[in-house]
C-alpha cells in the first residue's frame, strides 16, 4: 500500500512536468504574440519590445521554461499578463465555486446515472430499458448551452423556482449542477447498465437468489458493490474534467468557476493563467485517479494495491 | 436648469408608477450592470478593454473631459488651459478642491507623476504611445530616464507641457484614461495590486471587488462636481451570459446590459412593443473595413483595390447583421468630426468592378486569402464578402482565426485581405487623427503595426502633420477640412474597402432615467455612469 502510494506519487511528478512542458510549448506555438495583446494598438515597436523584455519573453523558450519551473517549485504560478494579479489569487478566488459545482454535478450524475442504470439493467430488453437508454443518449448528446438555457428558462424564468443564474446559495447551485448531471448522468447510466448486466449474470448472484434473498437486496447489495467499480473510476476522471472548468455551463449560469477564467485567458494568450489552470486540472486528475484507485479495494476486496 | 426640472418630473412620474407595481429588486439609487467577461484591472494606466474603459472614467477624472452625451471637449480637473501660439506648449491650471478618495488634494505633481508612470516601460502600459508628442518621451519609453523633460510643475496648481511638435489632439490626449492622475503614495503602497484596489478622484469610489463575480462602486461624497453622481451605488455583475442578462432585465433584476442585446435575439427584442423606449440607438465611433495589402500583388494595383470596393454589396451585409449598422463609404464614421457627408464613395457595381479587374490585367480574376475573426457574426460577414468577390472572379479563401492570430497575420504582412470585424477600430478619442496614424499612416505600416493594408503615403503623412499643427481652437473647422481631404484622398488609393459603421443599441430597465444621449454617449460605453439616475 505504502509502496503503491510512493510509486504513484513519483509517477505523478513526471506527469505534471510533462503537462507543463506540453502546455508551455503549445502556448508558444500559437501563431500570436501575447505582448501585442498587452501593448494594444497604439504601441510603437519600442513599447512592444520594452514589454517583451519586462516579461522576459525575449529570452529563448527553454530558458523561459526553466525559469517557470524554478518559480513553480517555489510555489509561484506567476502573474497574469492582462489582469496584473497573481495567478494563484485568481485561481484561489474561483476554486470554491468550482469545487461546489463539481460536487453538485457529481451528485446529480450519480443520482441520475445509478438509478437509470440499475432500473434499465433489471429490465433488460424490455421497453422501459430501451426508453431509459434512449433518454440517457439524449442527455449525453444535448448541448450544454441549450440544456442550460432550457432549464434556466423553464425552472427559473417561467416557474421562478430558482434564481436566474449567479452564485451564493444552494438554490443557485441546483440548475447548473443539474445541467452537468443530466449530461454526465447519461454516461454513468449506460456504463452502470452494462456493468450491472454483466454482474447479474454471475454465479454468486444466482446463489444469492437461490438462497431466497429478495431481488431488491440481491441487486442493491450484492450486485451493486461489484457493478459500481467502473463508476468509481469515472468519478476520478470527472474530478479532473470539472476542475478545468465547465466553461459553457459556467457561462450560461454566470457561475464564477475556473472555466470562465481559462476561456478568457485563452482569448488573449494570457500564458500564466493558461499554465496555472492546466496545472490545477492536471493535479486534480492525478489526485482524482489516485483516490479512485485507493477507494477500490474497500469496495472490492479482491483488488490489492 | 430646464433639463433638470423635466427629469425631476419624469423621475416622480416613474416613482408613482413604481409604487403601483411590485418593488424592483435593486435598492433605490442603485443600479445593476452586467458584463460577460472579467474586469481585468481598474488602473487607468493599464485598463484598455470593453468593460473597464468607462468604469475607470467614473473612478478617475482627467484634466479634460467631454460634455456628457457629446464629443465636445471641456476642462475638467483643469479649470482653464492655455495653448501657446505655435501649439507646442499647453499650460493647465488645476481646479481647487479636487481630492483623491484618500482625502488628499490633487496637485500638479500628481499629473506629472501619473503620465511619467504610463510612459515608463516598467508599467507595461498599452497607453504609452499616446504621449509621444511630449518632449523627452523617447528617453523615458526607451528606459534611459524616468522623468519627462516636457512636463513642468510650475506651481502646485499649474502644470506645463512642452511638445516636440504642435499637436492639436493634445487636449483629447488629456481626456483619455491613460492621462488620469493617480496618487503616488497609494501606487507605492499597493504596487502592482493598485489595479485591484484603485484610489481615484472620480464621482465613484470602489466599495467591493469579489473576483470573477462583482465589482461595486459607491458615491464619492466629496466629489467636487455639484449634484454628481446621480446614483449612490452601481453593482457590476461579472460572468453574465448576455442572453440570461436580457431575461433578468425583463424581470427587473438588471438595469443595463453591458454587452448589449444578444445578436441572436436582437430583432425579436427590438420589435417587441413592450420594449418601446427602453432601447436607445446611436452612432458609434467605429468602422468595419476590409484591408488589402498594397505591398503585395495583385493588391499593389489600385484598380484591383477599387474593383474590390465596387464588388462588395454593403446593403446586403448590413441586412445580415439585422441592420445593426449603416453602410460606410469612407474610413471615418458619420459621428466623427471630419466625416464627408457629400462623398459618394464607390457604388456597388459588379460589372464596373469586372471591367477594372480586366484593365488591371486580371480578366479571369485571381485567388487570394481573406482573414477574419472567428466570432459571430464575423465569419458570416466574411462569407458574404467571399460571395461578392466570387461574382467578379476573385476566389478568396477564408481564414477564420482567433482574434490574436488575425492581428498577428496583419502585423507581419502575411494576410492579403483582412475583414476587420471583431478587432476593428473603435476610436480612443473623437478626433479624425485617431483613425489615421496607427491604421493608415506610415507609422503603423511596420512589423507588428496595425496598418494591415501596409499603406504608406508620405504626402498624406505630411498633410496629417500639418493638420495636427492647427492647434488653435479657432481653426477647428479648417483642421476638420484638412482631415476630410486626407481621408477622401485615401479612398482614391483605396487601401481599404469600408463596409459599415456599427450602430449602438443600449437597452436599459424602465427605472433608469436620463437624457437619451447619455445612453449612447460616444465616449462612455454602455452609458454615462455618472449622469444617469434611477427612479426612486
Amino acid at each position: 500500500m505504502v509502496r503503491f502510494l510512493l510509486s504513484r506519487l513519483a509517477q505523478s511528478v513526471f506527469i505534471l512536468i510533462g503537462v507543463t512542458m506540453i502546455t508551455f510549448a503549445l502556448a508558444f506555438l500559437v501563431p500570436a504574440d501575447p505582448v501585442r495583446m498587452i501593448a494594444g494598438r497604439n504601441a510603437t515597436p519600442t513599447v512592444v519590445e520594452n514589454i517583451r523584455h519586462q516579461l522576459g519573453l525575449d529570452r529563448p523558450i527553454p530558458v523561459q521554461y526553466a525559469s517557470y519551473l524554478t518559480r513553480l517549485a517555489q510555489g509561484d504560478l506567476g502573474r497574469s499578463y492582462m489582469q496584473r494579479t497573481d495567478v494563484s489569487t485568481l485561481i484561489a478566488s474561483r476554486l470554491p465555486a468550482t469545487l461546489l459545482l463539481m460536487a453538485g454535478a457529481i451528485f446529480f450524475e450519480l443520482l441520475i446515472g445509478l438509478s437509470a442504470g440499475i432500473w434499465a439493467a433489471t429490465r433488460r430488453g424490455r421497453f422501459s430499458d430501451k426508453a431509459v437508454m434512449v433518454a440517457s443518449f439524449v442527455g449525453v448528446s444535448a448541448p450544454h448551452f441549450l440544456l442550460g438555457l432550457l432549464l434556466l428558462y423553464v425552472f427559473a424564468n417561467l416557474l421562478g423556482l430558482f434564481p436566474l443564474g449567479g452564485y451564493g446559495t444552494w438554490r443557485h447551485l441546483v440548475l447548473p449542477a443539474l445541467t452537468l448531471g443530466i449530461a454526465g448522468g447519461g454516461w454513468y447510466g449506460r456504463v452502470m447498465r452494462s456493468s450491472m448486466v454483466d454482474v447479474l449474470r454471475q454465479d454468486y448472484i444466482r446463489t444469492a437468489r437461490a438462497k431466497g434473498l429478495k431481488e431488491r437486496k440481491v441487486v442493491l447489495v450484492h450486485a451493486l458493490r461489484n457493478a459500481i467499480l467502473p463508476i468509481v473510476a469515472m468519478i476520478g476522471l470527472d474530478i479532473g474534467i470539472f476542475m478545468s472548468g465547465a466553461v459553457v455551463v459556467e457561462s450560461v449560469y454566470g457561475w464564477p468557476g475556473i472555466g470562465q477564467l481559462a476561456w478568457q485567458a485563452i482569448q488573449v494568450i494570457d500564458i500564466p493563467i493558461i499554465m496555472g489552470v492546466t496545472l490545477t486540472a492536471a493535479v486534480a486528475i492525478v489526485i482524482g485517479n489516485l483516490v479512485a484507485d485507493l477507494v477500490t479495494p474497500f469496495i472490492d476486496p479482491r483488488v490489492r494495491l | 436648469m430646464r433639463r433638470i426640472r423635466s427629469m425631476l418630473l419624469a423621475a416622480s412620474a416613474a416613482a408613482l408608477l413604481a409604487a403601483a407595481s411590485p418593488a424592483p429588486a435593486s435598492a433605490a439609487g442603485s443600479m445593476v450592470v452586467t458584463y460577460k467577461d472579467d474586469v481585468s484591472t481598474l488602473d487607468p494606466a493599464i485598463g484598455y478593454d470593453w468593460q473597464n474603459w468607462s468604469m475607470i472614467k467614473s473612478l478617475f477624472d482627467g484634466l479634460m473631459d467631454y460634455k456628457p452625451g457629446t464629443t465636445e471637449l471641456t476642462p475638467d480637473l483643469a479649470e482653464s488651459y492655455e495653448i501657446s501660439p505655435d501649439g507646442t506648449q499647453y499650460t493647465f491650471k488645476l481646479r481647487q478642491g479636487a481630492k483623491f478618495h484618500n482625502g488628499r488634494e490633487l496637485t500638479a505633481e500628481d499629473v506629472k507623476y501619473s503620465i511619467e508612470r504610463v510612459v515608463n516601460p516598467k508599467t507595461q502600459s498599452p497607453g504609452a504611445g499616446f504621449f509621444g508628442s511630449i518632449k523627452g518621451w523617447e528617453e523615458v519609453s526607451g528606459g534611459q530616464s524616468e522623468t519627462l523633460s516636457g512636463i513642468t510643475v510650475v506651481d502646485p496648481r499649474t502644470v506645463r507641457f512642452d511638445l516636440s511638435r504642435p499637436d492639436a489632439t493634445f487636449l483629447h490626449v488629456m481626456a483619455i484614461n491613460f492621462s488620469f492622475p493617480v496618487p503616488k503614495e497609494e501606487v507605492d503602497r499597493l504596487g502592482a495590486d493598485f489595479g485591484k484596489s484603485p484610489v481615484g478622484n472620480g464621482a465613484f469610489k470602489l466599495a467591493e471587488w469579489t473576483l470573477g463575480q462583482r465589482v461595486v462602486f459607491e458615491r464619492n461624497p466629496d466629489y467636487w462636481k455639484q449634484g454628481l453622481p446621480k446614483l449612490d451605488r452601481i453593482e457590476f455583475q461579472i460572468g453574465q451570459e448576455p442572453t440570461v442578462a436580457l431575461l433578468r432585465l425583463q424581470r427587473g433584476e438588471v438595469d443595463i446590459l453591458g454587452d448589449g442585446i444578444p445578436p441572436a435575439r436582437f430583432l425579436e427584442v427590438k420589435n417587441d412593443p413592450a420594449n418601446e423606449g427602453l432601447i436607445v440607438e446611436g452612432g458609434q465611433l467605429h468602422t468595419g473595413y476590409v484591408t488589402m495589402n498594397v505591398k503585395t500583388p495583385p493588391f499593389d494595383n489600385v484598380k484591383v483595390r477599387q474593383a474590390v470596393n465596387m464588388a462588395i454589396n454593403k446593403d446586403r451585409i448590413v441586412k445580415i447583421i439585422n441592420n445593426r449598422a449603416v453602410p460606410a463609404n469612407q474610413p471615418l464614421p458619420p459621428s466623427m468630426p471630419g466625416y464627408d457627408k457629400n462623398y459618394k464613395g464607390y457604388a456597388y457595381d459588379p460589372e464596373g468592378a469586372k471591367k477594372l479587374l480586366a484593365e488591371a490585367g486580371h480578366p479571369n480574376g485571381f485567388e487570394t486569402e481573406l482573414y477574419a475573426n472567428n466570432t459571430d457574426p464575423n465569419p458570416r460577414i466574411a462569407q458574404a464578402i467571399q460571395q461578392d468577390l466570387a461574382a467578379i472572379g476573385i476566389k478568396a479563401n477564408l481564414k477564420t482565426l482567433a482574434q490574436s492570430a488575425v492581428i498577428q497575420a496583419g502585423g507581419e504582412g502575411s494576410a492579403p485581405m483582412i475583414w476587420s470585424g471583431g478587432m476593428a477600430w473603435i476610436a480612443d478619442f473623437p478626433d479624425p487623427s485617431n483613425f489615421y496614424g496607427p491604421i493608415l499612416g506610415c507609422g503603423g505600416a511596420v512589423q507588428g503595426g496595425w496598418n494591415w493594408a501596409w499603406y504608406c503615403n508620405e504626402e498624406l503623412d505630411k498633410m496629417a502633420a500639418e493638420a495636427d499643427a492647427l492647434t488653435d481652437p479657432a481653426k477647428k473647422a479648417e483642421r476638420e477640412e484638412a482631415w476630410r481631404k486626407i481621408f477622401i484622398r485615401i479612398m482614391e488609393d483605396a487601401p481599404w474597402a469600408p463596409v459599415f459603421n456599427e450602430q449602438r443599441f443600449t437597452m436599459h430597465a424602465p427605472r433608469v432615467q436620463g437624457d437619451e444621449a447619455l445612453f449612447v454617449d460616444p465616449v462612455h460605453i454602455p452609458v454615462h455612469y455618472d449622469d444617469v439616475s434611477v427612479a426612486q
